[in-house]
């Protein structure tokens, strides 16, 4: 062990804390506003747009995250001269902004499949009520059957959290220095691979757990009922 | 796009993609087999007697399920490099970083990774036999060998097929960060190819594609030996 390696390289990678935490929560803030849309979709009588919906949903949860950061970091240079035109070329030259889309589009289609199964979970007779007391369609929504499907889809939703915490390493394959970055760089420079792993491991393992502890706290303050 | 870049001769970048597919498979299947032994010796550990076991496997799913799989395959590959190194220079009086193989030590990483969601699921599939079962399996006289062979085995296997249809497309998506040490897999290959054509979405598409292919033919195969397995079951 070197203990002076750790020692450097501790307040480094703890520098990395604020990407990573950037990272996953602004993925996971858009990722989740594309869940709701393509939850409702998906659900939708219109056969286009379930079609639609299903197809984003299929394709981002079989294949790897890495196949979709590359193919919007790298695969948009193919179009340069065209997204130049469109002036959206700023855009996607930022590592940042494609790692971001990336990762809300594929947080999003495991979403909405999350808040899909919660949706499908709130019984008939609620919706019914709803409806016979003369709720509009998206009163009811927004009173039953929104807050029934997320105490239902909350323990998925906490995993997926957790897989997007782990996820947002990726970032570091195109050139963005959160901890893994970091880590990799640190790595390369002491030849010290145990330290650095074992500091980036745990910081890695204390966001997981406090994820974890957020989720049941919440869990417990929105079934009251259970836990009484 | 130019179509004549996905031919098969040596113009073409269609052979060397399929082989990428083979070997992304080829890698996946290796880390999915290791991951059912490691899973199956987790389950052992985690509904063993002995605390020191239940902590062990404990440790060994949440240290493996918290942290990010790039990392866990950085640890491996440098530093099992530096250690052979190092064995080198003592030993032989060598210098210099060795290369670990790359497919073994990303099928360990990624099997390792893999082993820790199967521990989960076949734990919760042990535990979904129902225990008077075994109990009625006691008291006929089964040795806890034929309990296993004639009640646990095949129900546990049965109940924890879907669950394992997630951990082999979550191992099999897994597989694409061998391509960071080099593997040339799917991802690999693909960035080979869009280097020198310069045609990076196409190429990454087309490993998209493959991966799509992949996960969907297996998704069947699996939907069926669920059809096959549940065949016996009494349904309402």
């Amino acid at each position: 062990m070197k203990f002076d390696v750790m020692k450097e390289s501790f307040p480094q990678l703890i520098g990395g804390v604020p990407e990573t935490l950037l990272l996953v929560i602004f993925s996971l803030c858009i990722g989740f506003i594309l869940a709701v849309i393509f939850a409702q979709l998906r659900l939708s009588k219109n056969r286009f747009w379930s079609w639609f919906a299903g197809s984003y949903i299929y394709i981002f949860r079989s294949t790897p995250l890495l196949v979709q950061i590359y193919l919007i970091y790298y695969g948009s240079g193919q179009f340069r001269i065209f997204l130049q035109e469109l002036g959206l070329w700023t855009f996607f030259r930022e590592a940042w902004f494609c790692a971001i889309m990336a990762l809300s589009l594929n947080t999003g289609a495991y979403t909405a499949e999350i808040i899909r199964g919660g949706i499908q979970s709130v019984s008939w007779g609620e919706i019914e009520a709803g409806k016979a007391i003369g709720m509009k369609p998206l009163t009811l929504f927004r009173r039953i059957i929104f807050p029934v499907a997320i105490r239902q889809a909350l323990p998925g939703y906490g995993n997926e959290i957790i897989l997007i915490v782990k996820s947002s390493s990726l970032a570091s394959t195109i050139t963005i220095l959160e901890i893994t970055g970091i880590a990799k760089k640190i790595i390369a420079a002491t030849y010290a691979p145990i330290e650095v792993f074992i500091i980036a491991g745990s910081l890695y393992l204390v966001m997981n757990f406090i994820v974890t502890r957020i989720i049941e706290f919440t869990e417990h303050k929105l079934n009251p009922q259970f836990y009484r | 796009m130019n179509f004549g870049l996905l031919g098969f001769g040596i113009e073409g970048w269609g052979d060397e993609m399929l082989r990428g597919a083979v070997m992304t498979l080829l890698v996946s299947m290796a880390a999915y087999g290791l991951g059912i032994l490691l899973g199956i010796l987790g389950t052992f550990l985690k509904l063993s007697r002995f605390f020191i076991c239940r902590l062990l496997a404990d440790i060994y799913t949440t240290i493996v399920r918290g942290i990010p799989e790039l990392l866990i395959i950085y640890l491996v590959f440098f530093g099992g490099g530096i250690m052979l190194a190092r064995i080198n220079a003592l030993v032989f009086g060598g210098s210099g970083f060795i290369n670990l193989p790359v497919f073994v030590t990303g099928m360990t990483c990624i099997g390792f990774s893999s082993g820790a969601y199967s521990a989960e699921v076949i734990r919760g599939a042990v535990l979904a036999v129902p225990k008077g079962q075994i109990e009625a399996a006691k008291a006929i006289g089964m040795t806890p060998f034929t309990i296993f062979k004639r009640v646990l085995g095949p129900q546990t296997a049965r109940l924890a097929l879907p669950g394992m249809g997630n951990v082999w497309q979550l191992t099999l998506k897994h597989t694409s960060l061998i391509s960071v040490i080099g593997l040339v897999e799917i991802m690999r290959q693909s960035a080979v190819a869009s280097g020198s054509t310069r045609e990076p979405f196409t190429f990454y598409a087309i490993g998209g594609l493959l991966y799509l292919g992949i996960t969907s033919i297996s998704n069947r195969g699996f939907s069926r030996a669920e059809k096959w397995a549940a065949k016996g079951v009494r349904s309402e």
